[in-house]
């Protein structure tokens, strides 16, 4: 991992190599982490992932969130690895919800990184994050004629009332 | 059974007149059969009284209780629980269960253990439809029977909701006795009254798949016969059902 001044020399060799890509770093519990334009992901990606002494070269994992209610409601977060020196760097870009049907829009890294490819699917598939420039945007998990981002945390729980003999007279129907 | 004869012999001397149809006198005419001493029309008679009764049916039931094929098929953790009945130290075969079938064309019996996914309820749907008539399903543990403790979106709220099931074993999962006890269960609901109107209710009758009708290579003649074979099953399981109602159906 890098340690909190380290984390601090890639930010602000990042800032050189993309202006103004870095929006914060936090480091907490050990881990590091990069909060970044979520425009310029393919910028910061790129970087670490080819500039010598970074050299991130292995995307662990890909995966959205939903902050709700916070503002900017979704992340997408990519998980960085330098094998040769076993260290991991948290690269997170914030999303705001356009609203309505409209789905926050990211840039696909599978330029990058091919093994994004089931990963953004699954990203799309529980948040409804859009990736531009995914060869095969599709659901991966649900069925495919699924309504709804099940993962979001707007999403109603779902699943039915468990009738108990001290509850029956309550659910409704519950004779059927 | 020494206490039991010298009752009967208690209740009238072997003297008095008897009917036909005494237990006594029966007895001993099953007795002389042994003997073969009991030919020609004597024979008919005994074959009809004491064979016929013994209907056709009960026969075939008890012959399909005890020689039930199961479908090769887990869901979820359950089908760990149900892959050791046929271990020895279960031994579902003292019941003749034994024989997993990988095929559901093989298969008369559908064990449903885990939890069905939205995703995968189709595909079991479609497995049971392409097993042979008759066929049951065990719905295995909380999870298949009512959706247990995955009350989310992603999983069917009990099986029954998309397919028949004839028994529900609770449990989380259930120890393999407790499965081997609901498929004694089945056993008995084979043996008496085998069919309790749901095959109907789900639409699940007569729904084999016909393999060549599924590619879409079957001439016209081949569709025609299975159509009229399905109407020839829907029409004999509806019989089937209002005689098992006593014709009040």
């Amino acid at each position: 991992m890098p340690d909190p001044p380290g984390l601090e020399l890639i930010a602000k060799e990042l800032d050189v190599a993309a202006a103004g890509s870095v929006l914060d770093t936090y480091h907490e519990h050990g881990q590091a982490c990069l909060i970044v334009d979520p425009e310029r992901i393919l910028d910061v990606l790129g970087w670490l992932r080819d500039a010598p002494q970074q050299e991130y070269r292995f995307l662990a994992s890909l995966h959205g969130v939903d902050y709700l209610p916070a503002e900017p409601r979704f992340a997408v977060v990519y998980e960085l690895l330098n094998m040769p020196r076993t260290e991991r760097l948290r690269v997170r870009a914030a999303l705001a919800d356009p609203g309505g049907d409209e789905l926050p829009e990211i840039d696909s890294c599978m330029p990058l990184f091919a093994a994004a490819e089931l990963q953004e699917r699954e990203a799309y598939d529980f948040f409804g994050i859009a990736f531009r420039g995914h060869p095969d945007l599709r659901r991966i998990l649900m069925p495919e004629d699924y309504v709804g981002w099940p993962q979001r945390r707007d999403f109603p729980m779902g699943g039915e009332p468990v009738i108990f003999t001290h509850n029956e007279r309550e659910v409704p129907r519950w004779y059927e | 059974l020494e206490v039991r004869r010298e009752k009967l012999r208690g209740l009238a001397p072997l003297s008095e007149p008897r009917s036909p149809t005494d237990l006594r006198v029966r007895q001993l005419r099953a007795r002389d059969l042994l003997r073969g001493d009991l030919e020609g029309p004597a024979l008919e008679k005994h074959v009809e009284e004491a064979v016929l009764p013994t209907t056709m049916r009960k026969a075939i039931s008890w012959g399909r209780a005890n020689s039930i094929f199961p479908a090769t098929f887990g869901l979820a953790c359950c089908a760990i629980e149900m892959m050791s009945i046929v271990s020895p130290r279960y031994d579902i075969a003292r019941f003749g269960a034994e024989n997993m079938r990988a095929s559901p064309r093989q298969a008369d019996m559908l064990i449903l253990s885990g939890r069905v996914s939205i995703k995968m309820a189709p595909v079991v749907r479609r497995i049971y439809d392409q097993m042979l008539e008759p066929k049951w399903v065990i719905a295995m543990g909380a999870c298949s029977s009512s959706g247990g403790m995955f009350a989310n979106y992603a999983v069917v709220q009990g099986a029954d909701k998309f397919m028949p099931v004839d028994v529900h074993v609770p449990g989380c999962p259930p120890r393999p006795e407790a499965l081997v006890y609901g498929f004694n269960k089945l056993q008995r609901m084979i043996l008496g009254n085998p069919d309790p109107g749901w095959r109907r209710r789900y639409n699940g009758i007569g729904t084999e798949e016909w393999a060549r009708a599924a590619t879409g290579t079957a001439s016209q003649e081949e569709i025609d016969a299975y159509a009229a074979a399905r109407e020839l099953s829907v029409s004999h399981e509806t019989a089937r059902s209002q005689e098992s109602r006593g014709g009040a159906a």
